[in-house]
């Protein structure tokens, strides 16, 4: 896409033109989740929830994928990280995470080899440079994240690069959209779905879940105009109560999405019931790998002592991710908990709620 | 002053001579004969001067750091560590000349002189060390600065990266002007000398792993000659300071609090390339918490903010200088920043390090 074509959809006119549409609009309140992360921060960023008017109450949804690693998740990591032989690469992110008692910064001074990479084909990369080390990366994420890391196993499998494996910690967004509609302290009226997400994915697998649960889901980029889009799109199905999927990012997403991602996908993953931090089981809410390419699984690899672990009992951080409370509203929030000593994963990374409310502060808050 | 060119023995550890395109060893480090050779044929090829040459344990100075009638004397030190040690636009030679030059200039104060010690790392190959004094040479000549002490250790291979270098600065400032942080006014304009941001993402991209290329380059610089000039200008001025690591918001947050104000910035007005722009977006950065090592943020009475530009504009460091916002009341120290959606968001300082984001 061309800068030209980004700065259009920052075009402070254009967003002040759909929020004043908006405005005209409503007629009572909505509560609408905008399910990524990366939509949260813009929105606080560019402080889009001002321009809105008082009956839209925008709810920050689970879609963070550090937030939601779990604790046993990162304790594994922290376990395989510190072994001599292993070399631990993450997405930068993670590594500030707090597990029960550590991080993954903490055991790099202690002297574990962790490494930040872009890609995890990089992680394939520096396995095939140092064959005497195991290169292990860890596999977190949403459907965004996941077709690079099916290509770097299905690279290494061809290459015969035996000692890369992966943790295997990806999510996906529908399962979790159910076990939040079906909570029976459900306050969401319609979704932002998140538009990465679904320019992998396509978006013909919300349909059912617009139309089930009578709720409305706007496909979603992360651009101001782009977002207050979306927004206006919700409103107006819930203002003439219709219950469909409609499109704000189409320059990225198809209803079909990237069919040859699809497929790399399935060959290497399929759904499994994962542990959400916070959250608890969402029944295939996770991708592991399938029984070909279980050798990569660094789980089966490593031997793991499993322990038992614990969240801080001050973190309120399964409530935000599931919308049901507001960061300031959490008594730790910029008092034990800030993002230089984080008490909970939605105050680490750049894409957690209450880094975002830590960061891009309201001026009456 | 003339040393005997001799091969030396250093007793247990490698008796090489210094071979030109060679590398550190620990001998280097010895405080004998190789370590001599390395001075003499390396460090004072390009650093040379009568004081440092003399070669005694310690400058021994007639005068040369009493500051003249009305002046006070402004010290600075400064430790700089960055991998790569070269990238574009810079490298670890010219950081430590200018970032030191330029603390001292940040309170107005003439730079004359600097003292650097070097931390060399086993295996440092002799021509980069070469590259990186030579780079420091042309900074002090453009600073108008000399290194009057030095002195050099050597680490076995593992215990540093490649070079550390830690400088002091001496200097002058007219005795009675106060030029610090604490002394933002309500009234008062805020100016920056240029764009934010580039010498953040220029190292970043040296480290050769985002997977893409620009031609984003350090604005490394001494503003040495750009603040003297603002400061003979205008008598008023209140504070200047350089936006490095934490850039410019935590910067102004710091000042902000010193000071006991509240600033506002407005967001259009902040000049940020559009190369720096893009490359945060890609990586999920923010170009206000990139570190700079060539600006320096301003700030003076609103009566003078349009001739002030005007000067920073004719200088060589200051062509891109804006106006970006405002000193708008006293307060306990909060930094805000007015959007181009019309909406404001408090700013603070950066909290540990910042992180590329995921997807």
């Amino acid at each position: 896409m061309s800068l030209a074509a980004t700065e259009g959809f920052r075009s402070a006119g254009l967003t002040r033109q759909l929020a004043g549409e908006i405005r005209r609009l409503v007629t009572r309140p909505w509560n609408i989740m905008e399910i990524c992360g990366g939509q949260t921060h813009a929105i606080l960023q560019y402080g889009l929830d001002q321009l809105l008017p008082p009956e839209i109450t925008l709810i920050h949804g689970p879609g963070c994928p550090v937030c939601v690693t779990s604790l046993d998740a990162i304790e594994n990591a922290l376990q395989i990280a510190r072994q001599p032989e292993v070399v631990f690469t993450s997405f930068g992110d993670m590594l500030r995470v707090p597990g029960a008692h550590a991080n993954l910064f903490s055991a790099r001074a202690e002297g574990a080899d962790v490494r930040v990479v872009y890609s995890p084909l990089d992680a394939v990369k520096l396995a095939q440079e140092n064959p005497q080390k195991q290169v292990v990366f860890f596999a977190i994420g949403f459907e965004t994240t996941v077709p690079s890391i099916a290509a770097s196993i299905l690279h290494a499998e061809r290459n015969r690069i035996n000692n890369f494996s992966i943790l295997p910690a990806n999510v996906l967004v529908p399962p979790a959209m159910h076990a939040i509609l079906k909570s029976p302290d459900n306050r969401v009226n319609a979704f932002l779905a998140a538009g990465h997400v679904c320019a992998v994915m396509g978006y013909w697998e919300y349909e059912p879940i617009a139309a089930q649960y009578r709720t409305p889901i706007a496909v979603t980029g992360f651009e101001p105009v782009d977002l207050m889009r979306g927004i206006l799109m919700c409103v107006r199905q819930l203002e003439s109560a219709r219950f469909e999927v409609e499109n704000a990012y189409s320059r990225a997403v198809t209803r079909a999405g990237n069919r040859a991602a699809q497929d790399m996908i399935s060959q290497v993953f399929e759904p499994v019931d994962r542990q959400w931090r916070g959250i608890g089981v969402i029944p295939l809410s996770g991708l592991g790998l399938r029984p070909d390419y279980s050798d990569f699984n660094a789980l089966k690899r490593f031997r793991l002592v499993q322990q038992a672990v614990s969240e801080s009992p001050l973190c309120i951080a399964g409530q935000v991710l599931r919308g049901n409370a507001r960061p300031p509203d959490c008594p730790a929030f910029r008092k034990e908990c800030t993002p230089a000593s984080p008490l909970g994963a939605p105050m680490v990374s750049s894409e957690g709620a209450c880094a975002a409310y830590y960061r891009y502060q309201r001026v009456s808050a | 002053m003339t040393q005997p060119n001799y091969p030396a023995m250093q007793g247990p550890v490698c008796p090489l001579p210094l071979q030109p395109g060679g590398q550190i060893v620990i001998g280097h480090g010895s405080g004998g004969g190789m370590t001599r050779d390395l001075i003499v044929n390396v460090f004072q090829k390009y650093l040379g001067n009568a004081i440092l040459n003399a070669g005694n344990d310690s400058a021994l100075l007639s005068g040369e750091l009493t500051p003249p009638p009305g002046f006070q004397l402004v010290v600075s030190t400064d430790a700089h560590v960055v991998f790569p040690l070269f990238f574009p636009g810079g490298d670890i030679g010219r950081l430590s000349v200018c970032g030191t030059v330029n603390d001292v200039a940040m309170l107005g104060a003439q730079p004359k002189y600097l003292t650097a010690s070097f931390i060399l790392e086993e295996g440092l190959s002799i021509p980069e060390l070469e590259a990186v004094l030579a780079s420091m040479r042309e900074a002090c000549t453009e600073a108008d600065v000399r290194i009057i002490a030095a002195d050099t250790k050597v680490t076995e291979k593992g215990k540093a990266d490649k070079l550390f270098i830690t400088t002091a600065g001496f200097g002058y400032a007219p005795a009675g002007r106060r030029i610090t942080g604490d002394q933002a006014q309500p009234g008062d304009a805020v100016l920056i000398s240029g764009a934010l941001g580039n010498h953040g993402i220029a190292v970043l991209q040296a480290r050769g792993n985002l997977g893409f290329q620009s031609d984003v380059r350090s604005d490394a610089a001494p503003l040495n000659h750009l603040t003297q000039g603002l400061c003979a200008a205008f008598p008023d001025l209140h504070v200047m300071r350089d936006p490095t690591r934490g850039g410019l918001a935590t910067t102004l947050v710091e000042i902000a609090g010193q000071s006991g104000v509240t600033i506002q910035l407005n967001e259009p007005d902040i000049p940020i390339d559009q190369p720096v722009r893009a490359a945060c977006d890609l990586l999920g950065l923010d170009p206000l918490y990139l570190a700079n090592e060539g600006k320096v943020i301003v700030i003076l009475p609103e009566a003078q903010a349009e001739s002030a530009l005007n000067y920073l504009r004719t200088q060589k460091y200051g062509s891109g200088a804006r106006r970006i916002g405002s000193v708008v009341s006293r307060s306990s120290g909060q930094l805000l920043l007015r959007t181009a959606f019309g909406t404001t968001r408090i700013l603070d300082m950066l909290a540990g390090e910042m992180l590329p984001r995921i997807c």
